[in-house]
């Protein structure tokens, strides 16, 4: 109904003609259709590299910031600030002051391709957020069973690696999920460092033919990756809760 | 403080913020000793246990077991924890794996026993306790009788030398309480030192060679557990047995 409200709307609207040729150009949409692909794999290659990286690197900072005692003060107060200045800081900003800054600090045996420290701007950005949501899923395993773990003998490392961190990771699939969906959108950052990726690449077309058409063909292709990201993540969670009814329902 | 006791517990004071929930326990156990400790809820009986287990550390005062002064700056809680073992209230099995895997975690990470031993032992126990079948499930496939029992082979494959209940079996159904009770009797009768929480009072009366009756944070009274229960000295101890007697429970 609200759609359709819409679709009347814009299409009444006087200046639809125009947005039309601009937006919605046929043939520019094919042409599109025959550079923009390529370019968004380098997109893929982004995200499924940076998210090979995150997910180690995020569980160490969750980790850092869970260990008990004095001793371990300082890494506990790193994990901290780690977090908050990759989360409070936009992604933007990091992505410019890293993908600009260090290739231009020359220094000898440090990747110059702007594409690496892009990478790894959404990583050390990524890891903030995603050590987050491992650190709700420790947080979420009840301390009786660090408590049994413990009471076995077994050292808090390894109560961690065999009780604590095995239900925990389990818990946050969906919501990690849900944050790697963010970070294949955000891979189009990159392209703000000159990187030919899909974004770029339909700003290249875009200023070529004078059209907005290919920005559309890089909107539609970001949604195609998204979907099946998607749908997974809801029936991971519905699974989650097909199996809790069934516990609950057991006992 | 005889040189044989299994354990020792000198004047141990434990407080959470304000409160002091231990306010100075002295307890001794023989070997082979079964001490029950009663008391209303609150009364001080979980954390004893936990701090014996190192679990809580304590404020003031010094436990000693097996000759051991663990409460002596320096020791390894580890390896302290790995001589005795702690059954929970609410079992605490780990839900993420399989019952045999629950009973030889300990074994194999704390202990360093090669798995197939390991596994040898753990099917064996299982077995004794008519678990054997029950292996390959995991913990929520059990009932909760069959899930405690478990929880007790888990602390048993570390061969400890003391054992501690923690309200065993006041999380399970009235009817699934027998099979488990009958497990720790088993237990008492192959000789093992145990420290029991308890609200079963029948079963106190029934398996303790001493009970303990904790009220407020210290141990007001102790002794045989027909004196316990049939001629109590102290008039708290009185008043918690008519309340226990009142609600059908002994």
């Amino acid at each position: 109904m609200f759609g359709v409200v819409v679709v009347l709307v814009v299409s009444n609207a006087p200046g639809w003609p125009e947005v039309k040729r601009l937006f919605f150009n046929a043939e520019i949409f094919r042409d599109s259709l025959e550079v923009i692909p390529e370019a968004f794999l380098l997109n893929v290659k982004i995200f499924l590299v940076a998210e090979l990286a995150i997910l180690p690197c995020a569980l160490v900072i969750a980790v850092l910031r869970g260990l008990p005692g004095p001793v371990f003060f300082p890494l506990r107060a790193f994990a901290v600030v780690y977090a908050d200045l990759f989360r409070g800081v936009p992604t933007i900003l990091i992505v410019y002051l890293l993908g600009f800054g260090v290739p231009a600090l020359g220094l000898s045996g440090v990747p110059k391709e702007e594409v690496f420290w892009g990478g790894v701007a959404l990583v050390l950005v990524y890891s903030a957020y995603v050590s987050e949501v491992y650190r709700a899923g420790i947080e979420s395993v009840h301390p009786s069973q660090e408590a049994a773990a413990r009471s076995l003998g077994l050292s808090h490392t390894k109560a961690l690696r065999f009780v604590v961190l095995p239900q925990a990771v389990r818990r946050v699939i969906p919501p990690l999920l849900n944050d790697f969906i963010g970070l294949q959108k955000d891979t189009a950052l990159v392209g703000l460092l000159g990187v030919v990726e899909a974004f770029r690449q339909s700003q290249i077309e875009s200023a070529a033919t004078f059209n907005f058409t290919p920005y559309l063909v890089t909107a539609l292709l970001f949604v195609a990756l998204t979907i099946p990201l998607a749908r997974l993540t809801d029936w991971l969670v519905a699974r989650d809760r097909r199996k809790q009814l069934a516990a609950a329902g057991a006992r | 403080m005889t040189a044989a006791a299994a354990l020792v517990l000198e004047g141990v004071h434990k407080s959470f913020g304000k409160h002091e929930v231990l306010q100075g326990i002295d307890l001794e156990l023989a070997p082979h000793e079964v001490v029950c400790l009663i008391g209303a809820s609150g009364s001080g009986k979980s954390t004893l246990l936990r701090c014996v287990n190192l679990l809580e550390p304590i404020d003031e005062g010094r436990i000693v077991l097996g000759g051991d002064e663990v409460t002596a700056p320096g020791v390894d809680p580890n390896r302290v924890r790995r001589r005795i073992g702690i059954v929970f209230q609410a079992f605490n099995l780990f839900p993420h794996m399989t019952v045999l895997r629950n009973v030889t975690l300990g074994p194999i990470e704390a202990l360093g026993k090669p798995t197939a031993e390991a596994k040898g032992e753990a099917l064996e126990l299982l077995g004794r306790f008519g678990l054997a079948d029950r292996a390959t499930d995991y913990p929520d496939r059990l009932s909760g009788g069959q899930q405690q029992r478990v929880a007790i082979v888990r602390a048993l494959a570390m061969q400890p030398e003391l054992m501690l209940l923690d309200e065993v079996t006041s999380a399970l159904d009235p009817e699934l309480v027998a099979e488990v009770l009958s497990v720790i009797r088993e237990l008492a009768e192959g000789g093992m030192t145990m420290l029991i929480a308890t609200h079963e009072m029948s079963f106190a009366r029934d398996i303790a060679g001493r009970v303990c009756f904790l009220d407020d944070g210290v141990i007001l009274e102790q002794g045989d557990p027909e004196q316990i229960f049939t001629a109590p000295r102290e008039p708290r101890t009185q008043q918690f047995l008519q309340r226990i007697v009142a609600a059908g429970r002994l």
